[in-house]
């Protein structure tokens, strides 16, 4: 969610029970504001709170002009101090697929794994969040467009989904470079728009059935909720321009989907 | 001027935009205004040449002095905007504000247009006209021998484009755009062509095919829309001027797209607008009835009634510290969750009422309160247990219906386990669920042990519909009101702690060692509670307890032993056997007896089933212990020392580190004492049947022997 609009934000996805506590809301207002000044993002986003047994991670993505761009992420204990997480490679990536379990709260916490090196917690933190972020941050359809010269840029006249549209998956896309527009049939590439339609959308995820869409508050507030990664939560007024995601959870994901749809 | 129209009418729109940017900074729409009455000379001189000419008169210069006069009077302010157009002086008078717009009559003004004219570049004395007399003369200078000529072209082109102008405003606005064109160019282009006087017979009437071919050309009207790009544009154009966007140029095709999807304005379409905004409504006019409930009788012994038997809880105090912790569904949201309780305690007999959490489903979801019935006041509880016990042993008494008798199976179902009664155990307390504040609550019906069993094998989501089938394996006795309510019982046995000392046991009552069910099952509050020190609290697990029984694997939380009853009833001849095969004695399950702290709970490979903290480091003096469960995620509890609370928000499902595997089912049974009844034997092959044949047949020829004896026998004893 936009650091810009947080409480409202905060009041419109508290429909899934976890938020922030007063204080951690008053100092990340300030401290995003900071970040923002600081690494001189074009936007920053809270992006979640992952829990952990003894203390919970705050994450935050700085965004620059080009939203598509690959995101810096950035993480703190306090919602006060914040450090960028340091870049993974892939190795990293692989080894900390493997290790399972809940994450401890201290980033300097050393998985041990029989066949593995010992990961650290604070570069796992990093993955699972990248893994998180690519597999479910999504946003309306027409919140962003592309120009020809490449950078995607904040639709500044996005005014909000209509209800009947608010209602489908196909409106919604996966925050990240599209990995399936290839894979469409030429006749379903027609009638897209190449300036809105440039991401995946929701409606071939697999497994089918992993997002839970509801209205609350009769109509006045789309709920989006991963079932795949339990906790996060995407919400979206219609007409309005008010949209955003947060992520609350423990970090893992939920293999059990299948059994339990 | 005489170059080809299109590109100059785009460089000229361009220019023209600049210049409006430049010379009306800051203005509003008085400077397209002001152009307009310009914009409807070089239109109306365009005109001219076909028009044929008359001979100027003060009447038809008026439309384009009315033009002018709005012009005049915003521009009378605002003369000073001319002023970087060398041509233009700034005039201070103010003028008249423009109701000439449609004014056709302005007599004097065309008398100073006429007067005008005739001078180019110079200052122009009339105040009103000035600014836009120049602009006129601008376009004008274009052909400066010509201005007679234009003045009489453009009499008739103002004679025509007057009554347009009334008719459509809009016309104006392109107007404008062209007399800016034709301003922008003349401002260049003035200078030059002031010297040829020679060329402006043709060059005039060339430039003005031109541009009217251009005009003629965006005013197409498109085949498809019915729209046409000059007016597009006009309307484009007179948006962005209005609005004033920042970087119009990058969002410039949105608005042309929105301005498209204004033409398209919506009739109110009662039906199809209701059809969206039902639900909303809907919700809307119930949550209203929720706030209104109060008001119904209004009568101050209620109240007095009211506050005296408080059977509510104080949800909006408990909410707050639950967001001190990070927990919570928002104030507006926890309010009508409140109202919603008082609205069930004030309709059914309810002597304590708790708001127990949310559990999310994937249509809809849940909004739980537990409640304590009134001594005596219990509703009648539908029989289920039939229902089940039926099921179970339908198999072996359907098939004795048959003709033939088929081998009875041996198979008799294990017992089923009784649910408890109400207001003990699992049963403890009744759950109502709606899925809406504002929407009826509807009762859940009590939890038997059948499904707590397999509640804990399986693992599905909640749809949202309380009659939803829950489809799994092993397959679950019930629909999802069932199913949620034993995930609510396992909760609440796993996750409602309090603080050490809050509860105490009632007054021992005799205990038999023998027949010991689970131990103490009554516990109440604790009068000389003095509370515990927040920081304990936070420090040790050993001060927290559970305070709900523990739920045995049986699906109870009493022990039920199903061997004691099995020797009461009757016993029918193949149980015999069976009791045989069961152990004479079931082990009695024991769980932890309540009130046991949860310094005893059992770690979930490596990981404490319980996480502590406080709610704040800031400032710790004022902090609450908060307590999630890692068990069940989505489980917390808070106590400030004093006051605890519990609540769950979540899915309703227990963490599990390794993934659920749905159980194997068991191996094929032996239901049937395998005998020659029902062992299948090769069909005889044909000697085998010739033989037994002939073997009967032996032997019926020997047994009527004997029969005709007997017979014969009998027939003489007859006789």
């Amino acid at each position: 969610m936009d650091a810009d609009s947080l409480l409202l934000s905060l009041e419109l996805a508290s429909g899934s029970g976890q938020g922030l506590s007063p204080d951690r809301r008053a100092s990340l207002l300030t401290s995003l504001m900071l970040v923002k000044r600081d690494y001189r993002y074009d936007r920053v986003l809270f992006w979640g709170r992952i829990l952990g047994l003894v203390a919970d991670y705050y994450i935050a993505q700085g965004l620059s002009e080009d939203q598509l761009a690959p995101r810096k992420t950035l993480y703190s204990l306090n919602c006060t101090e914040w450090s960028l997480l340091p870049p993974a490679t892939e190795e990293m990536v692989a080894q900390s697929s493997v290790v399972k379990g809940r994450f401890m709260g201290d980033p300097s916490y050393e998985y041990e794994h029989t066949e593995l090196q010992k990961v650290n917690e604070g570069e796992k933190v990093f993955e699972e969040e990248i893994v998180i972020d690519k597999a479910v941050a999504i946003i309306p359809r027409g919140a962003l467009f592309k120009t020809p010269f490449g950078p995607t840029h904040v639709n500044r006249t996005f005014e909000g989904l209509s209800l009947s549209e608010a209602k489908k998956l196909s409106s919604y896309f996966h925050f990240r470079e599209p990995v399936e527009l290839k894979n469409k049939t030429l006749l379903e590439k027609a009638d897209l728009d190449p300036s809105l339609d440039f991401m995946d959308s929701l409606e071939h995820d697999i497994p089918k059935g992993s997002w839970s869409i509801q209205m609350e508050r009769g109509n006045a507030l789309v709920v989006l909720r991963s079932l795949l990664w339990p906790g996060l939560t995407f919400y979206h007024a219609p007409r309005t321009k008010h949209y955003g995601y947060i992520y609350v959870g423990t970090g893992e994901k939920n293999m059990d989907l299948p059994f339990m749809l | 001027m005489e170059d080809s129209t299109s590109p100059k009418q785009e460089k000229e729109n361009q220019e023209k935009l600049g210049e409006a940017r430049r010379s009306w900074e800051g203005k509003t729409a008085a400077s397209p205004q002001y152009s307009e009455p310009e914009s409807s000379e070089p239109l109306e001189a365009k005109q001219g040449p076909e028009t044929g000419r008359q001979s100027g008169s003060s009447r038809p210069w008026s439309p384009q002095s009315r033009a002018r006069t709005p012009l005049g009077g915003p521009a009378g302010p605002e003369t000073s905007s001319p002023a970087p157009l060398s041509r233009r002086e700034p005039s201070s008078t103010p003028s008249p504000p423009a109701p000439a717009r449609q004014d056709l009559a302005a007599p004097p003004q065309s008398h100073r247009t006429t007067s005008v004219i005739p001078e180019a570049g110079t200052p122009y004395p009339d105040p009103l006209e000035q600014s836009s007399d120049k602009r006129e003369s601008v376009p004008l200078h274009t052909s400066q021998s010509e201005r007679n000529t234009f003045q009489q072209s453009q009499q008739p082109k103002l004679h025509l484009c007057g009554p347009r102008d009334v008719s459509y405003n809009n016309a104006k606005q392109k107007e404008l755009r062209f007399d800016v064109f034709q301003e922008a160019d003349s401002n260049s282009d003035c200078d030059l062509q002031l010297p040829a006087p020679g060329d402006s017979e043709g060059a005039p009437s060339m430039l003005e095919t031109a541009i009217q071919n251009a005009k003629a050309y965006l005013l197409k009207t498109s085949s498809k829309s019915g729209f046409n790009l000059y007016d597009h544009l006009s309307n484009m154009l007179t948006k962005i001027l209005n609005e004033r966007p920042e970087n119009a140029v990058d969002i410039f095709e949105n608005i042309s797209q929105d301005v498209k999807m204004a033409h398209f304005s919506k009739k109110f379409d009662a039906l199809h607008n209701e059809n969206e905004m039902l639900p909303t409504y809907e919700i809307a006019e119930k949550q209203k009835a929720l706030f209104l409930q109060g008001h119904l009788e209004g009568v101050d012994q209620e109240l007095e009634d009211e506050i005296a038997e408080n059977a509510l809880p104080n949800v909006m105090e408990s909410a707050f510290y639950f967001e001190q912790a990070g927990v919570g569904l928002g104030t507006d949201e926890t309010y009508r969750i409140f109202l919603a309780l008082k609205q069930l305690t004030d309709t059914h007999p309810i002597q304590r009422c708790r708001f127990w959490g949310k559990i999310l489903g994937l249509e809809m979801n849940y909004i739980v309160a537990e409640v304590e019935f009134r001594e005596g006041e219990d509703e009648e509880e539908v029989e289920e247990e039939d229902v089940a016990e039926e099921r179970d042993n339908g198999e072996s008494e359907a098939d004795e219906d048959e003709e033939d008798e088929l081998p009875k199976s041996f198979y008799k179902a294990p017992q089923a386990i009784p649910k408890e009664e109400s207001r003990t155990g699992a049963n403890k307390y009744v759950y109502f669920v709606c899925n809406e504040p504002g929407r009826p609550w509807v009762k859940l019906p009590p939890v038997i042990p059948a499904q707590i069993v397999i509640a804990r094998k399986i693992k599905k989501f909640f749809t949202g519909r309380l009659d939803a089938p829950v489809i799994s394996y092993p397959p679950f006795p019930g629909n999802e009101s069932n199913y949620l309510r034993a995930q609510i019982a396992r909760i609440s046995a796993g996750t409602h702690v309090s603080p050490l000392g809050f509860y105490q046991f009632g007054e021992e009552e005799g205990e038999e060692e023998e027949e010991v069910e689970g131990g103490q099952n009554s516990f109440e509050e604790n009068p000389d509670f003095e509370g515990i020190q927040v920081i304990d609290l936070v420090e040790s697990l050993s001060n927290w307890v559970h305070h709900v029984q523990h739920i045995l694997s049986q699906g109870r939380c009493n022990w039920f032993n199903s061997i004691q009853k099995n020797e009461e009833e009757e016993e029918e001849g193949e149980e015999e056997d069976e009791e045989k095969e069961e152990p004479d004695y079931i082990e009695q399950e024991v769980g932890p007896p309540l009130l046991t702290p949860i310094s005893e709970d059992l770690e979930i490979q490596n990981i404490p089933p319980w996480t502590t903290r406080l709610s704040s480091n800031l400032i710790p003096q004022y902090a609450i212990a908060v307590l999630q469960s890692n068990l069940w995620p989505g489980a917390y509890a808070f106590s400030n020392g004093k006051k605890f609370e519990n609540f769950y928000i979540g899915w309703g499902h227990k963490y599990s580190p390794d993934n659920y595997t749905p159980p194997v089912p068991p191996p094929v049974y032996q239901e049937y004492p395998s005998g020659p009844e029902i062992t299948e034997m090769d069909d005889p092959s044909v000697e085998e049947e010739q033989a037994f044949r002939a073997a009967q047949e032996a032997v019926l020829l020997a047994a009527e022997n004997e029969e005709s004896e007997e017979d014969e026998d009998e027939e003489d004893d007859y006789d």
